[in-house]
């Protein structure tokens, strides 16, 4: 169809001019200037106007050295014959000096100068082709006549010259070498002759690329150089005076790589008389600037993370995580939900094994929170790690649970689902506002089975005992859901963490006291909370242990890292590796602990212990620092566990 | 929380049997458990005995729902359903109407339903009978008011109103607040 490419003269057939629909006919394409030319176009280019020019330059430059060596030559040299060969042999003369200048060995005749193109930048000779190629020949003359007025004094090669005269006569016919050589060198002269020639922006341009090369070559020399001082010398410590300095922001990130560096290997990297403690208090406040945390705050997660992981749980934090929805299974299926999503165009998956209820959505064209599924029930906005809590609490159908922190709903609804609608679910939260939310969600879901309460859940054990199982999601400081409050960040500070683990021990201790432990199916309670830290989690759970006839046992989550039995300072119960932790960086959902209690007797253990550990709590709160500093000055060195976490993981080695 | 009054029950029973006829007694006969309904602050609540010992412990002022809420009672003593109620009486309905889903937004949004939107009806439904609306996919979708007979309907032109909103499930979302 179309136009039919006619790249050679022959097959071209002109287009037929006049009237009509095709008259004015596109024209074959052109060849792209960078593709290899067909045999058919080799006929001699026309000069364009500015090659004309510069050869009528040539040309007149040509004639006023000739008469210029005109005279010279009457004033040297009075013979004409000599002259006559002088002229003639001009060429042998300049090729001889050349071939003598690059092959000083016996050899010459045989060997191709290779380095005669190379020399010359390639592109630099392109250039040079583009406007002196057609005429070859009458460069190679105007240059003998160059050279020969340049070389004339040479007078010690003249005998040589003499016998190489008949040379070059006959190269013309049979010297096949003789013309190679002749052509690399007058190659090479053309190139040299060209810098005079050059117009101005092609001399700027062999600068630059002059300049260019040696730039590169330096670079080279500044990247070995580079490698050595890695290996000796990777960050320089700022001068004291200039710590407190205020830096941008891409400098404090360079900084804060520096140093993490330098710490990953201390030993090779840091510099003398620096201590590990100046390069994490300069991390600390780095990472703060970067992160814009509070300094309790970002001290407290660099305790609890190794440094590897620091930074990753930091940035997995500032990202939002995965929208996912839980299936109403009181409604309907997994299955029906998806297909009735899909169909409003939301692109969705399965959560993953663990879940049978969970879908993961990916992006909609329709807002999540308001399809008439949503309405009708049929699922619930509800984060990934939300749904944990309630796996692990596994509720069985006719018994009485207890969700002491309910608000809004969706793991009181869960509850309720996996019950399907039978027993007594107390959903209970202290704030009424928030409790509203919980009757919305309840209705919509069609759960009936539910008392929504408004408790203060530390009073829940003077009205109930007889609970088989309770979910307390207690009240925290969101650490592990920083993606979602970034606030969280600046305003928690040590008295509201304070606050948060004391209601989180009353609630805790109240939601066992409200548990029965004769239930034949359960006696269980899962507390869980969306933060991170361990004053929320383990500290909280260690208490409880010790105050009431509780044990820790298998949350039933196939996945989860481990909680802490050992954190800096704390020493938990050997069992806490029981309980379960979920990061944003190795899970991708929030930030979460999840631990399961079994309830063995109302018994409440009082010995010397509690009373020791009331005091322990009151100085940790008080002052951490110090007991910490007590804790490692009176340990023995050989009790000292090394831990898997954390800046003590090095600790045995360095203490022996 | 306490029993409702014979005279509530009377005005009570009379709006439900609108919705579900005489399916009234399969609410409280039911086989799973003894089922009643509860009074309080003028509100009336479906719920099973078990639950209801359970509250009955508590607080009344701490509890602020318990069961299923069916609806209120207004000041003028007339009782007015709640889109909460959908769950249990949507299943019992005798006069149902199917919206299209191009209407189904429209109605969600708390607008009465027309003609051009209506893709079934129940035959032998009369002028303003009770009525519950379903989208197509049978997802039970509110209470209305039909405006018309099954038969006036197949003759009326396609901009006029066949069904009246009392209650819908947009409500979850647009009266959060005071959902009950």
């Amino acid at each position: 169809m179309g136009r039919k490419a006619k790249f050679g003269d022959d097959g071209a057939v002109k287009q037929i001019k006049g009237p009509g629909r095709k008259a004015k006919k596109q024209k074959p394409p052109k060849m792209l200037p960078g593709l290899p030319k067909l045999e058919g176009d080799d006929e001699p280019k026309k000069l364009s106007h500015r090659q004309k020019q510069r050869a009528s330059r040539r040309s007149k430059k040509k004639e006023e050295r000739k008469l210029i060596k005109k005279e010279k030559k009457k004033g040297v040299n009075k013979d004409d014959n000599v002259k006559n060969i002088n002229e003639v042999s001009d060429a042998t003369k300049i090729i001889k000096s050349e071939i003598v200048k690059q092959f000083s060995d016996s050899n010459s005749s045989w060997l191709k100068s290779k380095n005669s193109k190379s020399i010359i930048p390639e592109k630099d000779d392109d250039v040079e082709s583009y406007d002196s190629e057609s005429d070859i020949d009458d460069e190679v003359e105007e240059e003998n006549g160059l050279e020969s007025f340049d070389e004339d004094g040479l007078s010690d090669d003249d005998d040589y010259l003499a016998g190489t005269l008949d040379d070059v006569d006959s190269s013309n016919e049979s010297g096949i070498e003789d013309t190679i050589k002749k052509k690399t060198s007058t190659k090479k002269r053309k190139a040299e002759e060209s810098d005079d020639e050059l117009l101005p922006i092609e001399k700027a341009a062999k600068k630059l690329k002059a300049a260019k090369k040696k730039e590169d070559a330096e670079a080279n020399e500044e990247m070995k150089m580079q490698i050595n001082v890695a290996s000796q010398d990777v960050f320089v410590f700022p001068a004291s005076d200039k710590i407190d300095e205020h830096i941008p922001i891409p400098e404090v990130e360079q900084r804060i790589k520096d140093i993490l560096l330098v710490l990953s290997n201390f030993n090779k990297f840091r510099e003398e008389n620096r201590s590990r403690q100046e390069y994490t208090e300069l991390l600390l406040k780095d990472l703060c600037t970067y992160f814009s945390y509070n300094t309790f705050l970002m001290e407290k997660m660099m305790h609890l993370f190794p440094l590897e992981d620091l930074m990753s749980f930091l940035e997995a934090s500032e990202t939002p995580r995965p929208v996912t929805i839980r299936t109403n299974s009181l409604k309907t299926r997994r299955r029906d939900l998806a297909q009735a999503l899909i169909n409003r165009g939301v692109n969705l998956d399965p959560i993953g094994n663990w879940s049978k209820v969970g879908l993961v959505v990916y992006n909609s064209t329709v807002p999540i929170g308001a399809t008439p599924e949503y309405l009708a029930g049929h699922y619930m906005l509800q984060a990934a790690s939300s749904m944990l809590p309630v796996m692990a609490l596994a509720p069985q159908e006719n018994e009485y649970i207890l969700d002491m922190c309910s608000a809004p709903g969706g793991k009181a609804s869960h509850i309720a689902a996996i019950m399907k609608n039978t027993g007594v679910l107390i959903a209970n939260d202290v704030n009424k506002n928030r409790a509203k939310a919980v009757i919305g969600n309840f209705h919509r879901m069609g759960i009936a089975n539910s008392v929504i309460s408004t408790y203060d859940g530390r009073h829940m054990p003077q009205l109930f005992k007889n609970f088989d199982r309770v979910l307390l999601d207690a009240p925290c400081t969101g650490t592990g859901v920083i993606s979602k409050d970034s606030g969280v960040k600046m305003s928690k500070d040590e008295t509201d963490l304070q606050r948060c683990f004391t209601l989180q021990r009353e609630l805790l201790l109240a939601a066992i006291d409200s548990l029965n432990f004769k239930s034949s199916t359960g006696g269980y309670l899962v507390y869980s909370t969306c933060s991170v830290l361990a004053e929320e989690n383990e500290c909280v759970i260690d208490y409880a242990l010790k105050k009431r006839d509780v044990k820790l046992v298998d949350t039933g989550l196939s996945f989860g890292t481990e909680g802490f039995t050992n954190l800096r300072q704390h020493r938990f119960h050997p069992t806490m590796k029981l309980t379960r932790r979920f990061y944003p960086h190795t899970h991708n959902m929030d930030g979460f602990f999840v631990a399961k209690l079994k309830k063995f007797s109302n018994i409440i253990p009082k010995n010397d212990e509690t009373e020791d550990n009331e005091e322990d709590i009151e100085t940790n709160n008080v002052d951490a620092e110090t007991t910490e500093v007590q804790n490692t000055v009176e340990k023995p060195v050989a009790n000292i566990k090394k831990p898997k976490h954390g800046r003590g993981k090095n600790r045995v080695e360095k203490n022996k | 929380m306490k029993q409702l009054t014979d005279d509530r029950m009377k005005v009570f029973f009379e709006k439900l049997s609108k919705y579900i006829g005489s399916n009234i007694k399969l609410l409280i006969d039911r086989s799973d458990g003894k089922y009643c309904f509860r009074e309080k602050k003028d509100r009336v609540y479906y719920v099973s005995e078990k639950v209801l010992n359970m509250g009955s412990m508590m607080n009344p002022d701490n509890i602020i729902s318990i069961g299923t809420c069916f609806g209120k009672f207004t000041k003028s003593g007339k009782f007015r359903i709640h889109i909460t109620s959908l769950d249990y009486l949507a299943p019992y309905a005798q006069h149902k109407m199917w919206i299209k889903p191009a209407a189904e937004q429209q109605f969600l949004y708390g607008h009465n339903v027309l003609k051009s939107g209506l893709g079934r009806i129940t035959e032998s439904t009369t002028q303003y009978q009770g009525v519950i609306l379903f989208s197509m996919s049978d997802v039970p979708l509110g209470f209305g008011v039909a405006a018309k007979s099954t038969t006036e309907c197949k003759h009326t032109d396609p901009l006029s109103v066949v069904c009246f909103n009392q209650a819908d499930i947009g409500e979850f979302i647009r009266c959060e607040e005071d959902l009950i």
